[in-house]
């Protein structure tokens, strides 16, 4: 490739986002999920509190916001692994609320764990083959006569091969999953979410625990995603890699989106620079306020002369 | 010392109906725990279900054995429903309480007086095993090979039976598990949450496994009934399922083979070490304890060969070390 030339998928992305006003909840062209007032409490603590958001089809969009701002929540959500206390939302148009973590799953809404969760006694292919859907086997009665499941399972394991090969962990092919580094496992969870072809991949702290050298690799699948045709929204603290591979940002803090825009200028908002650094960290002191503060500093050290 | 008594007598149990009925509730333990991660600490309840039903349903009622088998089959798939509703959606500890509480709901209703019409109180029933024993092909007889094993005909139909039915679920076993049904069972012992997250209806895989599990454990119940022609409610205490789990542990659990060959060898040692213990007593080559206190005995060798085995092969004797060593982090 050349340097100059950005892959389609990028482009499209880009062209999608171009001219956008960069405020939260903005309209998107094409979103492939819509969420409305979705509200998590625990017990007094307001943990989610989303107004509107949109993801655009085809772009890679990131997370982000300070610890606790509650991403992963936000994540859980949608993907049903917890209920939502109030609001909606929709998945290619159809109301996700109340669904189920398995039926998300199966309507092509697919995600990771930001603790990797490998199937560590299942060897790497059966990880892989356990990810592909609509499998006829997986009937109790049915999985009793392996004429009935055998064809599709040979499919299952080449599609598998293909993925294993692109991941580079083809050479891992029959080692449980718990022999493998973190990394590995991390690349084997995206590729095994792979098999159930989503069009949403949500990926919650990709990088996590994961060494520079195997970042780059990481990358590069993630990138090759958008390419497939694929949408994938991600969380992730590490900066360096959000600007490089997002095409949008949004930023969560104490549960709400404060922001959104592309990634070269969502980090000088002044918004999500108070939600990171906290507000009025760099505001100058007047010079009446600092007679006012250095009169009170003397006050106080008068008084205590004479006591 | 008699050895040859001592011998005989510990093969005979090591093929005989206890290491049938073992076998089975091992197997349905196998199904639940070894396979799905589900503890199920009640499976003595599913026994009695299987041996009441048969005793109920022949000699309280006078109906025909096989409504009784088929009643029993019912019964269970049903407490596994109303046990796993409720549970199967929480922490798998849950599962464990409900299950022993269960089980022991099961005994009390069956030995209560307010049923002992129905159910024959703590005397439990007779006579309704008459249909199984007509259908005994075996003519009256000693069959086995003297002087070791030796069984009568009654025996050897109970037998037969016992270990034609721990042959078909074992068979039915090894098929699902090769299949891509049994990989899901698998990922959901290792991590349920990983599993939905690709599409899985965990709850509907954890509930078909407990009933499977129950349904096995009632064909044990099954043969407990018929082998002795009665059922007692306290045969169905909390110690049968800890056995079972010895058993299944002993053997290997997530294997085929692991509680068949568990069970045989369970009962093997255990009436070896009894039986040698009592005839070493009686012919005066023990002299510091009485015959009385080798039941006991037995039990602890017994219990210091599983802290031995746990510590020394947790995997087991047919289980993989790799599967049990590898931890996720």
């Amino acid at each position: 490739m050349h340097a100059e030339s950005l892959p389609a998928g990028k482009t499209a992305a880009l062209k999608a986002f171009e001219g956008m006003a960069a405020e939260p909840g903005v309209a998107k062209p094409d979103p492939i999920l819509v969420v409305d007032n979705v509200v998590r409490r625990f017990g007094g603590l307001t943990a989610v509190n989303v107004n509107h958001v949109e993801i655009q089809r085809g772009s890679i969009t990131a997370l982000i916001g300070p610890n606790g701002a509650g991403k992963t929540t936000f994540f859980n959500q949608l993907t049903g692994f917890d209920t939502a206390d109030e609001g909606q939302w929709t998945f290619n148009g159809r109301n996700m609320n109340g669904v189920s973590a398995y039926k998300v799953a199966r309507q092509g809404m697919v995600r990771t764990f930001q603790l990797t969760k490998a199937l560590s006694k299942l060897t790497v292919i059966e990880n892989m083959r356990l990810g592909a859907q609509a499998q006829r086997g997986e009937n109790f009665f049915r999985g009793l006569f392996p004429a009935l499941w055998r064809g599709q399972e040979d499919e299952i394991t080449l599609q598998a091969e293909e993925l294993l090969e692109r991941f580079k962990l083809d050479a891992k092919r029959d080692d449980f999953a718990g022999s493998l580094s973190g990394g590995q496992r991390k690349l084997l969870e995206m590729a095994r979410a792979l098999m159930g072809k989503p069009e949403l991949v949500m990926l919650d702290e990709p990088m996590a625990g994961v060494n520079p050298a195997l970042t780059q690799s990481l990358l590069g699948h993630v990138k090759n995603l958008r390419e497939l045709g694929m949408t994938v929204l991600f969380v992730e603290h590490d900066m360096d890699m959000v600007r490089d591979i997002s095409d949008w940002v949004i930023v969560m803090a104490q549960g709400q989106v404060i922001a959104e825009g592309p990634p070269d200028s969502v980090m000088s908002d002044h918004r999500v620079v108070d939600a990171y650094l906290g507000a009025h960290h760099d505001a100058p002191l007047s010079a009446e306020e600092e007679e006012r503060q250095l009169h009170e500093a003397e006050a106080e050290l008068e008084k205590e002369v004479k006591e | 010392m008699d050895w040859t008594l001592i011998i005989s007598r510990a093969v005979e149990a090591g093929i005989g109906s206890e290491a049938i009925i073992y076998a089975l509730a091992a197997i349905g333990l196998n199904v639940q725990f070894g396979y799905t991660g589900l503890l199920n600490f009640g499976q003595a309840g599913f026994l009695a279900i299987g041996a009441y039903s048969i005793a109920v349903t022949v000699a309280t009622f006078g109906l025909p054995f096989f409504l009784g088998v088929g009643i029993g089959l019912l019964l269970a798939a049903v407490l596994a429903l109303l046990l796993g509703i409720p549970t199967l959606r929480l922490r798998a500890d849950y599962l464990a309480i409900v299950t022993i509480a269960a089980a022991e709901i099961v005994r009390l209703v069956v030995r209560s007086v307010a049923l002992s019409d129905t159910f024959g109180g703590t005397d439990g029933l007779q006579a309704f095993s008459g249909s199984f024993y007509d259908m005994n092909p075996y003519p009256p007889g000693e069959y086995g090979i003297p002087p070791i094993i030796g069984f009568d005909n009654r025996s050897m139909w109970v037998l037969t039976v016992g270990w034609v039915l721990v042959a078909i679920a074992s068979f039915i076993l090894f098929m699902a598990m090769k299949s891509p049904w049994g990989r899901v069972l698998k990922a959901i012992r290792e991590d349920e949450d990983a599993v939905r997250s690709l599409g899985k209806n965990v709850f509907s895989y954890k509930m078909q496994a407990l009933v499977i599990g129950g349904v096995i454990g009632s064909m044990a119940g099954f043969i407990f009934a018929l082998s002795r022609s009665a059922v007692q409610p306290d045969l169905y205490s909390t110690d049968l399922t800890f056995y079972a789990y010895t058993v299944l542990i002993l053997g290997g659990a997530a294997r085929i083979l692991g509680p068949i060959v568990g069970s045989m060898l369970f009962w093997l040692l255990l009436i070896l070490i009894g039986t040698g213990l009592e005839n070493a007593v009686n012919t005066g080559t023990i002299t510091f304890i009485t015959v009385n206190q080798v039941g006991a005995i037995r039990l602890m060798l017994v219990g210091l060969g599983l802290i031995l085995l746990l510590i020394y092969r947790p995997q087991g004797i047919f289980g993989d070390k790799r599967e049990i060593s590898l931890d996720a982090r």
